[in-house]
């Protein structure tokens, strides 16, 4: 058994998901090696190096991998895939973009967003928005997965695995970079936070979600958003939480105007501790909160922010 | 430009899905059924391309049961000139399903595909991804902004940090996000008209796939229920409650 991990990137530094990729490659059993790919990633090469029970560190640093476009993602993975009989992605949007082509092309299935490891050939992982869990055997020479990061602890940064490059450089003449528009913020990353706190409809609008801004400062939270609330245009699409957007496991998660469709618990509902804010006493969020609070948000907000 | 846009059939996005008794899969006897809400964006943003004049034929495929065949309809409804039905009863796992449709790209030549970044039942995400390797197309997943620029196609999509904008060479492949646009109701009068667009029906032996997959589905089961908690009456006692009995603060 031996498991590749590709790495997540942001920014050019290694992503905090890849901890938990590591951890769920380690369930599996075998030697893990990190695969890190784009172009001036040797900070991030580092990192994962560091990862507890990472064996070895592929670097593949070159323009072509830049901004880790599907088709030349896609090939490298072909290219190194023969050397292992797992390879493992996070189930976010990288991960999601580019493990389908590897399994396509190896003519595989792939298993996406275990939850669980039963077994190295046997997962876990939601249906129907976290309706239902199925388990899933693969009989496929080689198991193509994405992890969601919220289903396995994070590995510690206790290693020094040795680092190798990868020559591999594949041709791409069918897709090029173009632009991107990165949110910026102090906070801390919403899959990884401690404490979210969320925002949803009853914001009323892009400019109330400032109310949310004291509380997070003080609780040192990310802030996330329902669907209802990015669709509406309140905020941008990289603050959705839900089934289709962030899934987010945080200690306290604090919903706030936010009525619960299951689309929206699907993306918190593994949360340690939930509270809910809302006018509405009927909100399907209060049964799955733990504290509910039900009153104006906008007189409550600033009165919680005072108090903590 | 012909666009060729993939369907599938799914349960309700607003049932309550139930387990079977045996725990061998989800209970989808007299439920609800719809077209998956990622493939109606799918649909409406093909229609739109034709509205613009950018798009001379919209095509609509699925792969699934008889019954399927209602979702082509309510494609032809919103707007799709033509169907293709390929129907079979056995469970089409997205490599199958890739599979057949890359058949089917082989046969209609499209300058554009349009699919759903996921559907809401298996929740894999992975189908138009496949289908791009398979076609060796290139592809734009997540999108929320297409824009057909001569010989290429613009893709804004929606990654994990905000948006990022790609250029891809035609004909492309590309997965739709939430915010692309907002699908249109069918209007009467074109659901009667839906009734005699033409609709083909093959099977996957037609096209030489075996839709059998080396994943099987060993067990379902319900989730562990968050059993709901208490209503506080101030926002003194929940800062209490935080501290003192959840320990969180």
């Amino acid at each position: 058994m031996s498991i590749l991990v590709l790495a997540d990137l942001h920014e050019g530094q290694l992503a905090g998901a890849t901890a938990h990729v590591v951890a769920a490659a380690k369930e599996m059993g075998g030697d893990i090696d990190v695969l890190v790919a784009g172009e001036g990633v040797q900070a991030a090469a580092d990192a994962a190096a560091k990862l507890d029970g990472v064996s070895k560190v592929r670097v593949a640093d070159n323009a072509v991998y830049a901004h880790q476009l599907a088709e030349p993602m896609g090939a490298l993975l072909v290219a190194l895939a023969d050397d292992y009989t797992h390879v493992l992605a996070s189930a976010a949007t990288n991960g999601k973009n580019v493990l389908p082509r590897l399994a396509a092309l190896k003519d595989v299935s792939q298993i996406s967003d275990i939850i669980g490891v039963d077994s190295p050939d046997t997962f876990k992982r939601p249906i129907y928005a976290g309706s239902a869990i199925a388990t899933v055997k693969s009989d496929d020479a080689l198991k193509v997965i994405t992890v969601r990061v919220t289903g396995f602890d994070a590995v510690g940064a206790g290693g020094s695995a040795p680092i190798e490059a990868v020559n591999t450089v594949v041709d791409n003449r069918q897709s090029s970079f173009v632009d991107e528009d990165l949110a910026q913020s102090d906070r801390p990353e919403l899959g990884g936070a401690k404490v979210v706190i969320s925002g949803g409809r009853g914001m009323g609008n892009g400019e109330n979600f400032k109310l949310l801004d004291g509380i997070a400062d003080k609780l040192g939270a990310a802030i996330g958003a329902s669907r209802a609330a990015v669709d509406a245009g309140f905020v941008p699409n990289d603050m959705q939480v839900g089934q289709t957007g962030k899934i987010v496991a945080p200690d306290l998660y604090i919903a706030v105007g936010i009525s619960g469709a299951i689309q929206h618990l699907a993306g918190m509902k593994d949360s340690k501790v939930i509270v809910a804010i809302n006018k509405d006493d009927e909100a399907p969020i209060f049964q799955v909160a733990d504290y509910g609070l039900v009153g104006d948000l906008f007189e409550l907000l600033p009165e919680l922010e005072s108090k903590l | 430009m012909k666009v060729l846009v993939a369907v599938k059939r799914v349960i309700d996005y607003n049932v309550k899905i139930r387990v079977k008794a045996d725990h061998s899969d989800v209970d989808l006897t007299n439920v609800k059924m719809a077209m998956n809400p990622f493939c109606e964006i799918a649909v409406e943003e093909a229609v739109r391309l034709k509205e613009k004049g950018v798009a001379t034929e919209v095509v609509a495929v699925t792969i699934g049961p008889k019954a399927a065949q209602e979702q082509l309809r309510t494609a032809l409804a919103l707007g799709a000139d033509r169907a293709i039905h390929i129907q079979t009863d056995e469970r089409a796992e997205s490599l199958a399903v890739a599979k057949l449709l890359a058949k089917v790209v082989d046969e209609e030549q499209p300058g554009l595909v349009i699919l759903g970044k996921q559907a809401i039942d298996t929740d894999n995400n992975q189908t138009g991804q496949m289908l791009a390797a398979l076609t060796n197309l290139p592809q734009a997943t997540f999108a929320s902004e297409v824009v057909i620029d001569g010989d290429k196609v613009h893709v804004t999509r929606e990654i994990d940090g905000g948006l990022q904008t790609i250029a891809l060479t035609l004909p492309a492949i590309v997965t739709t996000d939430l915010r692309l646009n907002e699908p249109r109701y069918a209007k009467l009068p074109d659901i009667m008209k839906a009734k005699k667009k033409p609709l083909d029906v093959k099977t996957p032996a037609d096209y030489g796939v075996e839709v059998a997959s080396k994943v099987s589905l060993l067990k379902v089961e319900s989730p562990a229920e968050r059993k709901g908690g208490v209503k506080v009456a101030s926002v003194d006692e929940l800062i209490d409650k935080l501290k003192n009995e959840a320990k969180v603060l």
